[in-house]
């Protein structure tokens, strides 16, 4: 079980260095029935409740581009390959705990308790979404279970993770923040600079990256010449930890590893989970123009689905009826969510000029006046194609 | 009541400030044992530590994106950019986050940031250390921007910015950072923003200004009256929102109006209040709408004062504008 962590920033620990005793540690996750000692593992009934909720959102996923390719939604950014590595990781957290999410961790909500129909609400961008329709799919956000608003930008989350926990520390308070990103975001410079605070002010921040080999057509190696992401915490004077991120207990564990280490006011940690973005981008690319289907086959070996699956018949607490049962349920509450979701009309026409400031400004009233007699005169000639 | 100069006023409202509520932090580059370059926050650290007055790493987009995640925390963040021509590595953060976090959250998540930056010319400063970028945060929904002229507006706006919930732009005016005196009050007292200041009434010319500006047109005013052109001066000291009915009731009294700001001409504020008079005092004007500005050029070193809009350059204008025969 040992090398299912990867190699560590042990590789470049130099002689004495303390600070990468969290990064040894993360290195041996154990899991559920492992002897094997130093990490945090997952009991057999977190495993089966980890692998409802990846399945659970594999078939949202699957769901939602079929529905994009029949026109219903405008876009999608699937988590397809990566369910271990957002929901194992976004498993190590308190329900108090922040989660800064990219484009792939919105189902991380989900495990955290949101229901299903406003979170499909939001693909929709209809009046039953809490976000009231303002973002594109994929950019759910619910402050119920402390999951930030995301933009599209790629790596502005992270500064505001570390800021966001150097108010935690500073109100006495045990919050830990996670804040995900995807490969291509090390490029950015917000993360230097939000790894260069983090370690500076040793804010309660736990960075996880979701190394899917992928940004949109570019390769991870076109992204950086780093032997790796998690190499780099080094630099920033945290540890870093590559881990396996199609193994669920070990993603669990580094993640865990890392949260509590946050939460004893260690400081920061980055995780880098190796995974696979086994579909497109999203729907608006096709990554046959860019990568070698063969790529995708030898993933395919390496899914992390199959694999807890696989898991969890060894220990002899699954089995292929109990599995068929569970997929007709899900898609089945699915199926029922999305009708439900679909069914409710387009935000109301003047909350396009609401939540803009505190207080609405002349302006914003003059606009909305100027709306709301344009549809009154215009009549059916002044709505979109959504009506 | 104590002679204060604007930086002092500055530093007495963020001690009030800092005193009254605990989730106050001040942070940024050089803001903490060193005081900040201008002394905006000399003695804070003596007197809040290390924890709620923060010395950074320099990076703007930095501060701001930490700023962004106290606020959502519910900490009452004060950052300084140090000069707003280095406010640009963070233009990300305030434009596509800051801005639009209440929005995009539906209203679930805001970030009440008030960023102090100096801006304008007139120091020596070159191309980095003169612009007045206001307009680009003007441009951008949700934010608010301020600049005040003089030291009681200074604290006073300042302490009303960091008392509501909406993100502040926070200009001060660094040329007259020592110049600009007046009596402050002790202690506690906030002035609206929203809300524009008839410096002067008058009833030939209205003339519009804010922070250093302000003064190059108070000078030029004072020389328009001499001859016999009487001038409304208008402190606008909230950019955005502005006060619009100030506004207008001056452009319908007198007719011709003029418009300074040191921010190059094109796409600056004055721009859009040109548009607002047109659009809502049309019949009432008498003459084009002047704008006298920085011109659209780079903020030039060694020509620094023939770039800024002084007094004589205003006076121009003036007399121009009151001389307007259709």
């Amino acid at each position: 079980m040992a090398s299912r962590a990867q190699k560590t920033s042990a590789a470049v620990k130099p002689k004495g260095h303390a600070s990468c005793n969290g990064a040894t540690k993360a290195s041996r996750p154990a899991s559920a029935g492992s002897a094997s000692a130093g990490g945090p593992a997952l009991s057999t009934d977190q495993l089966l409740e980890l692998y409802r909720a990846m399945l659970r959102v594999r078939i949202l996923d699957d769901r939602m581009i079929t529905l994009q390719r029949q026109g219903r939604i405008g876009f999608y950014g699937a988590c397809t390959g990566q369910e271990a590595a957002t929901l194992g990781s976004a498993y190590a957290l308190e329900p108090t705990d922040w989660i800064f999410p990219a484009l792939r961790e919105a189902s991380a909500m989900l495990l955290r308790g949101f229901p299903l129909v406003p979170y499909l609400a939001q693909v929709f961008g209809n009046s039953a979404d809490v976000t009231k329709g303002r973002q594109m799919p994929s950019h759910q956000a619910a402050r119920a279970v402390n999951q930030v608003s995301w933009s599209s930008c790629i790596g502005t989350q992270l500064p505001q993770a570390v800021g966001a926990a150097m108010a935690a520390r500073l109100k006495r308070d045990r919050t830990v923040f996670m804040a995900y990103m995807g490969d291509g975001a090390t490029s950015a410079s917000d993360f230097h600079v939000a790894l260069n605070f983090a370690g500076v002010f040793k804010a309660p921040v736990v960075f996880v990256c979701q190394n899917n080999h992928w940004s949109i057509s570019m390769r991870t190696d076109q992204q950086t010449a780093s032997e790796s992401i998690a190499i780099k915490a080094k630099a920033y004077g945290f540890p870093g930890v590559k881990v396996d991120g199609n193994d669920v207990e070990a993603v669990y564990a580094a993640a865990k590893t890392a949260v509590d280490r946050a939460r004893r006011g260690e400081g920061p940690t980055l995780i880098e989970a190796e995974t696979y973005r086994m579909g497109a981008h999203s729907t608006s690319d096709d990554p046959t123009r860019y990568r070698d289907p063969k790529e995708v086959e030898l993933w395919k070996t390496r899914d992390p689905l199959d694999r807890l699956q696989a898991r969890l018949l060894k220990l002899k607490v699954w089995d292929a009826r109990r599995d068929e049962a569970l997929r007709t349920e899900l898609l089945g509450e699915i199926n029922a969510a999305i009708k439900e979701a679909e069914s409710y009309g387009p935000p109301a026409d003047e909350t396009m000029f609401e939540d803009l400031y505190a207080e609405v400004p002349w302006n914003i009233l003059e606009q909305r006046e100027e709306y709301l007699e344009y549809l009154r005169r215009a009549g059916p000639a002044a709505r979109g194609d959504h009506a | 009541m104590p002679t204060l100069n604007l930086v002092q006023a500055v530093n007495d409202a963020l001690r009030v400030e800092m005193r009254r509520n605990p989730d106050v932090v001040v942070m940024g580059e050089d803001v903490g044992k060193f005081g900040g370059v201008f002394r905006a926050t000399a003695g804070l650290y003596e007197e809040f530590g290390p924890e709620r007055v923060i010395d950074t790493p320099l990076a703007e987009s930095g501060i701001i994106g930490t700023a962004i995640g106290m606020a959502m925390y519910g900490l009452r963040p004060v950052p300084e950019i140090q000069f707003s021509d280095f406010i640009f590595p963070a233009f990300d953060q305030i434009v596509n986050e800051l801005a639009k976090l209440r929005y995009r959250s539906g209203g679930q998540y805001a970030a009440p940031v008030v960023i102090r930056t100096p801006y304008g010319g007139g120091i020596k400063g070159g191309h980095y250390h003169s612009q007045s970028p206001e307009a680009l945060f003007i441009h951008t929904a949700g934010l608010k921007v301020v600049s005040p002229s003089n030291p009681y507006d200074a604290k006073g706006l300042l302490l009303a910015a960091m008392r509501q919930d909406d993100p502040v732009l926070f200009f001060e005016p660094k040329r007259i950072y020592r110049a600009a005196r007046g009596e402050v009050p002790e202690g506690d007292y906030t002035v609206e923003l929203g809300r524009a200041k008839v410096v002067r009434e008058g009833d030939d010319v209205t003339v519009i200004a804010w922070g250093a500006m302000l003064h190059e047109a108070e000078r030029a005013v004072e020389q328009a009256a001499e001859k016999g052109i009487s001038c409304e001066l208008i402190d606008l000291r909230t950019l955005w929102p502005l006060d619009i009915d100030c506004i207008t009731e001056s452009a319908r009294k007198t007719g011709r109006v003029v418009v300074v700001h040191e921010a190059a001409r094109t796409c600056g504020l004055g721009a859009e209040i040109c548009a607002l008079i047109q659009e809502r005092c049309f019949v009432h004007l008498e003459a084009p709408i002047k704008r006298v500005t920085g011109w659209d050029t780079p903020f030039p070193y060694t020509l620094e004062n023939e770039y800024l809009p002084r007094a004589p350059r205003i006076l121009m204008g003036i007399d121009e504008v009151a001389a307007f025969e259709a």
